[in-house]
């Protein structure tokens, strides 16, 4: 009984030295994917907890990416719970219709078109938080989480092919959105960006 | 390589994915073809912009106490392990986190019972039940105010000592304001203050603990602990910042306590 509680200490604060340094990637993740403050914080505080009672069976990969792979599931079953859209079966059928647009929508883009630029944080995150999933989540793996394509592949349980283009899409959609956001900004400024022509 | 190819492809050069055989063939296509060199340029500085944009959002303090609370059982009584482990909202997670807690305070208290056992020890371990206990139960504050006219004047008639209550702001401590707590079933006074995300109760009372005119420091189940004796008061700091910083802490409450604060 001595060496079980013990033991049981132990195993709680070995858990504790491996997962609490990762709270802020895990925290972000959920709330790019919950899209409310709220129910981020549920979704990270059950994500911990179901990890604690995985934790005998962790063997790696690294403790990062299989945290934020526990987040994604519960993330998943409340929206299956919740019974929204936003559940993995519906995933490759947003995948489908994505296929089926153009890859770029402008295909001859003008001079100023190629200028990406800079953004505040906020509107960054705005145009991150409207794409649709599975591209938001492959984005802000790789942006946010820094992770390998590996690690996305892991995390999402898809090959590291689906990686790359659930990527390609993402930067396509968050490009166009970007430059509309920038040409907003751009029209009701008091100058223009290409016609300041006396 | 074709356009399609590369345009998938491109991406992979940009977050370093490519081999170098690989990288070789996406730079030669990209360099014949001004629409793909075009493409690149865009990702690649919106990708740079990304990385040099602060996008991380960092974990709300109140959730952070939440979940080490929830990885580390107060060495307290069962009974208190109910009301500590309040379910969230929608009782997200269901019977799981009481039950653990559960096992996991018998383990705890199992553990007390072998290592510890004097006096001193209970009551460290109450202290930092009641520093979990303020950070869970939404119960924090009795009254919030960084003003020390307020807090103090606030602990009047309800314990029986005139906590010292210190503004140390400027040296990167903010007082967040006071609380009435309980510890051995005796009114405490509680002063928090708060380091970056960090909350740390100061529990001021006439007699709590042996007397010790330095400082001795502990960790209890994760969090430090510094307990000292100044002007007929006894001190008990609890805190999850490092260890060195609550040192700092100490120091300069037990500078700053004014030497007519004594209960006398």
């Amino acid at each position: 009984m001595a060496n079980d509680a013990i033991a049981e200490q132990e195993r709680m604060r070995r858990f504790r030295d491996a997962a609490l340094p990762h709270l802020d990637e895990v925290y972000t993740l959920a709330r790019y994917l919950m899209r409310n403050t709220d129910d981020a914080e549920d979704a990270v505080q059950e994500c911990y907890l179901r990890a604690l009672r995985h934790f005998d069976t962790y063997r790696g990969p690294a403790m990062k990416p299989w945290l934020l792979a526990i987040l994604r599931n519960v993330c998943n079953s409340e929206f299956t719970r919740r019974g929204r859209g936003e559940v993995p079966t519906d995933y490759a059928q947003d995948e489908l219709v994505a296929e089926e647009m153009p890859m770029w929508q402008e295909q001859q883009a003008s001079p100023e078109k190629m200028m990406v630029r800079q953004q505040d944080a906020a509107t960054i995150r705005r145009l991150v938080a409207g794409l649709p999933e599975p591209f938001r989540e492959a984005i802000v793996l790789r942006e946010m989480n820094n992770l390998s394509y590996q690690e996305i592949a892991q995390v999402a349980g898809v090959p590291v092919g689906t990686v790359m283009s659930r990527l390609a899409r993402a930067r396509a959609m968050l490009r166009s959105a970007w430059n509309a956001s920038e040409n907003t900004t751009v029209r009701s400024g008091p100058v223009t960006a290409s016609g300041t022509a006396l | 390589m074709k356009c399609d190819e590369s345009e998938v492809m491109l991406h992979a050069l940009i977050d370093g994915e490519l081999d170098a055989g690989h990288a070789r063939d996406v730079e030669a296509h990209v360099a014949a073809c001004p629409g793909c060199g075009e493409k690149l340029a865009a990702f690649h500085t919106m990708h740079e912009v990304m990385s040099a944009t602060p996008l991380k959002e960092f974990a709300p303090a109140h959730l952070r106490s939440r979940i080490e609370a929830s990885l580390t059982p107060p060495a307290s009584r069962v009974v208190s392990m109910r009301s500590f482990f309040k379910p969230t909202r929608r009782s997200f997670f269901g019977g799981f986190a009481v039950g653990s807690a559960l096992s996991a305070a018998v383990a705890a208290s199992f553990v007390l019972t072998v290592i510890r056992g004097d006096r001193e020890q209970a009551v460290a371990d109450e202290v930092v039940s009641a520093h979990i206990r303020s950070l869970q139960a939404s119960h924090l504050m009795d009254v919030a105010t960084s003003d020390q006219h307020t807090v103090k004047p606030w602990f009047n008639g309800r314990v029986d000592v005139a906590p010292p209550v210190i503004d140390l702001t400027a040296e990167s401590f903010t007082l967040l304001g006071g609380r009435l707590d309980y510890i051995d079933s005796e009114p405490v006074a509680a002063v928090v203050y708060q380091r970056r995300k960090h909350l740390i109760n100061l529990f001021v009372a006439q007699h709590l603990g042996a007397r010790h005119a330095r400082p001795v420091a502990e960790s209890i189940q994760g969090y430090n602990v510094r307990h000292w004796s100044q002007d007929g008061l006894d001190f008990w700091a609890v805190s999850d910042l490092a260890g060195d910083e609550l040192a700092e802490f100490v120091q300069k409450i037990a500078r700053a306590v004014p030497r007519s604060s004594s209960a006398s």
